[in-house]
């Protein structure tokens, strides 16, 4: 029997339904992720966020749906499936009870995988030079975050799982994390991404998924998300009144009308559609 | 059956070629376990500690007291600070860290990597293992220094304290990861899991002879493994005579065999069927 496989894609989720007693966490999540891609997640706490992730890690077993991670079905996939994927769980690794060096532990889960990355190396990548040598409770909250994500790619994952990675972490942690998931995409790694920082998706997704009272109520690239592509633009200026914004579907032609009145530059020139922040409000607020 | 084009997914369809085998996984984590044992001061003073320090106190008090029948107080004491030394290494420390492990989360992410959940047992037991026999060498050299514990004089005793040491601290290693699920929390763990431990102490002829526990509660001790463990390194340490002292004037190796083993299979089941590898409330 052959079944025909889309070859492109390393996640697809059709229909995912979870309860929890009374409460429905997901009522039909539908996604696809492409190879090589960086998809982000967003969406308020209690949207379902954590369950889905969970579902297509192997950790829930769903209610109903039909899950394919790198072609297998989570809920009955062995190790060699789970030395394809690595995760990042949301909860930090527990650092009380974590008596053992960093180099130790990444050594450790090294010894986990079939074909594991060098570990020296990944404690270099996730910028823990220097810190091999300590216990990993005398690591501060964005180190610990750090060596979370070097376990979840010590085992060079084609898929890799980053729920909230960043939470707590200072603004210059962030860019240097940032660049990290930069790298691993350009190495060929498919990312999934949940995250509260609507910047950090916007930096980093090629898509956006928001999803909202269990379901995903819509998906696209950053900058298209909710039509924000399509969307009415505000032309900003400073003109002898003072600051003036102008409401326009043609911004490119305001630009240069105003150039031409201005003889050249214009003063305080400004371009903006609705941010992504703006469109996430709406598309999660009109979910009640 | 999936077809898949081999030139993208070629690489990928072998990735289960290789996967690091049990024992080699199981040794890595034996090794690990143990470092991180050896340097938690709370399992090294707590579980590991304890009992030879409370050996040294209650040989102390107790050395010169004769009981007639050829060995000293002491020397009973030592016998049973052993039983609980065992119990101690494998049935405590394993209820308590396995409830911590789990509600910390880190037994969910090595769920989540290729580990195979058998190599986590094998990584336990090798702690175990090299805990409990460390444990009981110090408890065996503690006692002959304080209690004047005879070494067991012929090959027939080293072999009744082979099997009892073995059998014991498989039932007790058993027990252990099955009682890690009862603890909710990793705070409570050690009341939940200490407290019914020091209470089968006294009423097993650990701390208290056995002979002076009075009879329902010798009858309760006597349902536990901790009890026939005592027994039968009373049978391995005090001399022959001592046997009159037993509830049932001999030794009973038989039946101390059938109670281990039959704990060891109630164990088997009750770790086969309670072992969670995420907190309660997530699947």
């Amino acid at each position: 029997m052959t079944v025909v496989v889309d070859t492109d894609i390393a996640v697809r989720a059709e229909g995912l339904r979870k309860r929890y007693g009374d409460v429905t966490a997901l009522a039909g999540v539908d996604l696809g992720i492409r190879h090589g891609e960086v998809f982000a997640m967003l969406g308020p706490n209690g949207a379902g966020k954590t369950t889905t992730v969970e579902i297509l890690e192997g950790y829930r077993h769903r209610d109903g749906g039909t899950v394919a991670v790198l072609g297998e079905d989570p809920q009955r996939a062995g190790r060699a499936w789970r030395a394809r994927i690595g995760i990042v769980p949301q909860q930090a690794f527990p650092a009380e009870a974590a008596e053992l060096t960093v180099r130790e532990m990444v050594r450790h889960f090294a010894a986990f995988y079939p074909r594991p990355r060098d570990p020296g190396e990944v404690i270099e990548l996730v910028g823990l030079t220097g810190k091999g040598q300590s216990r990993i409770h005398q690591l501060s909250g964005g180190q610990v975050r750090r060596l979370d994500v070097a376990l979840g790619i010590i085992g060079g994952p084609e898929l890799l799982f980053l729920d909230e990675p960043t939470t707590g972490f200072d603004p210059e942690a962030r860019r240097n994390f940032w660049e990290l998931i930069r790298a691993l995409r350009a190495a060929g790694t498919t990312i999934l991404l949940t995250t509260h920082y609507l910047d950090e998706a916007e930096a980093l997704a090629d898509r956006v998924a928001v999803i909202s009272g269990g379901r995903i109520v819509e998906t696209g690239t950053p900058a298209s998300l909710g039509g924000r592509a399509t969307a009415t633009a505000t032309v900003g200026f400073t003109d002898g009144d003072g600051p003036r914004r102008v409401q326009t579907d043609s911004p490119t032609r305001v630009v240069r009308e105003l150039a031409e009145r201005f003889g050249g530059e214009v003063p305080g020139l400004t371009v903006s559609r609705p941010t992504l922040e703006d469109v996430y409000l709406e598309l999660i607020g009109g979910q009640g | 059956m999936t077809a898949r084009p081999a030139a993208t997914t070629g690489a990928r369809a072998d990735a289960g070629a290789g996967l690091p085998g049990v024992w080699r996984v199981g040794l890595a984590r034996a090794g690990v376990e143990l470092r991180a044992f050896f340097r938690e001061k709370q399992a090294v003073v707590f579980v590991f500690s304890l009992p030879a320090v409370l050996l040294v106190l209650l040989g102390s008090i107790f050395r010169s007291q004769a009981t007639g029948h050829g060995f000293s107080v002491g020397e009973l004491f030592a016998a049973g600070l052993i039983g609980g030394g065992i119990m101690s290494t494998s049935f405590q420390y394993l209820g308590i860290s396995i409830a911590t492990e789990r509600e910390l989360g880190l037994l969910k992410r090595l769920r989540g990597t290729p580990m195979p959940g058998a190599a986590y047992f094998v990584g336990k037991a090798g702690l175990v293992l090299i805990s409990t026999v460390a444990e009981t060498v110090i408890l065996i050299v503690v006692g002959m220094l304080v209690d004047h514990l005879r070494l067991p004089a012929s090959a027939a005793r080293w072999w009744t304290f082979g099997w009892v040491f073995v059998l014991g601290t498989i039932a007790c290693t058993l027990l252990g990861i099955a009682a890690s699920s009862v603890p909710r929390s990793a705070r409570s763990a050690t009341a939940v899991i200490t407290l019914p431990f020091v209470v089968l102490q006294f009423i097993s002829g650990v701390y208290v002879p056995f002979t002076l526990v009075p009879p329902w509660l010798r009858d309760i001790g006597s349902i536990f493994p901790l009890k026939w463990i005592c027994q039968g390194l009373r049978s391995v340490f005090l001399p022959a005579q001592a046997a009159a002292l037993e509830p049932a004037g001999t030794w009973e190796h038989g039946r101390i065999a059938l109670v281990l083993i039959a704990w060891i299979a109630v164990g088997v089941v009750l770790c086969l069927t309670t072992f969670r590898w995420q907190r309660g409330s997530e699947r």
